[in-house]
């Protein structure tokens, strides 16, 4: 019941908060409702037994790229224009609900087979099991079954980095 | 918890950042809008690990030990790839948005046309 209720409120939290990134003037205004959005999401994952995936949230996505976001709105001197929509609105608001509206109907036509329904009772137990004690489970998969994307992902982050170098650098004659 | 409201929460969220990519003018804006798709992908992800039965799974009702494991979590597994992936984006792309503001004076996606010319 409890988990009802904030289901609920983060859902419609979340999606106000996404509404308000798109829609407010302000850009700085815009990137602190985007933190809220983020906030919103770590909670969200926290009702789905991700704890583990909710604290990455917080730390990567509400902690350093929204730093990230905000240092280049201040940066770019822009931001006295404001939040700006473009000519296409008409065509993309057609275009966005077409999509979001297919998705919403696949989601609610499909027989989703649950966990509940399909497991025998000792691997749903394992499952729960699982689900307490996430980490340790990640770290395996991660470095098991899913070591050479975890290795290739290693790889984009310090290419990025040299490229976030190499693109902002002042350039001395 | 059933799978379907958060499938469409997690909708919600991707096409109102499809919207904000295809009208805002700012490139830092258009940036926002593109985490928040990232963000209702991460929901969709975790939900379907976290309620639905794989295939493989459903071939197999009776297994514990591992294949559990790796069958149930396989979702986050793709989550942290998501957030790994998104956080590289962002600081490439507004890597981007800095060089092009310093060559270019501004950050609106509309006028940086060089291309189109």
């Amino acid at each position: 019941m409890v988990q009802e209720m904030f289901f609920w409120l983060l859902a419609a939290v979340s999606v106000a908060s996404a509404l308000a990134v798109i829609r407010l003037h302000d850009l700085f205004r815009a990137a602190l409702m985007l933190v809220v959005t983020f906030f919103t999401v770590a909670g969200l994952l926290i009702l789905l037994n991700a704890e583990f995936l909710a604290v990455v949230q917080v730390l990567i996505y509400a902690g350093a790229i929204s730093v990230l976001i905000i240092f280049a709105v201040l940066l770019t001197r822009d931001v006295e224009k404001g939040n700006r929509p473009n000519r296409l609105r008409v065509p993309a608001l057609l275009a966005s609900g077409l999509i979001g509206v297919f998705l919403v109907f696949v989601a609610l036509q499909k027989e989703w087979p649950l966990l509940e329904d399909v497991l025998s009772k000792d691997s749903l137990a394992r499952a729960e099991e699982v689900f307490t004690t996430t980490p340790q489970w990640l770290a395996g998969l991660l470095l098991r079954e899913w070591v050479l994307p975890f290795e290739v992902a290693s790889v984009l982050l310090l290419a990025a980095i040299l490229g976030a170098i190499v693109l902002v650098r002042e350039r001395h004659p | 918890m059933m799978p379907e409201r958060l499938l469409v929460l997690s909708a919600v969220l991707f096409s109102i950042g499809l919207y904000g990519v295809l009208t805002r003018r700012n490139a830092v804006s258009v940036l926002m809008a593109i985490e928040i798709m990232f963000n209702g992908v991460i929901i969709a992800a975790i939900a379907v690990s976290r309620y639905v039965a794989p295939a493989a799974l459903r071939a197999n009702p009776a297994a514990t030990g591992d294949a559990v494991v790796q069958m149930v979590l396989t979702g986050q597994v793709f989550a942290i790839f998501i957030i790994t992936v998104a956080a590289a984006e962002v600081a490439l792309g507004l890597a981007i948005v800095i060089a092009v503001y310093r060559a270019r004076g501004t950050v609106d996606v509309t006028e940086v046309n060089l291309l189109r010319r």
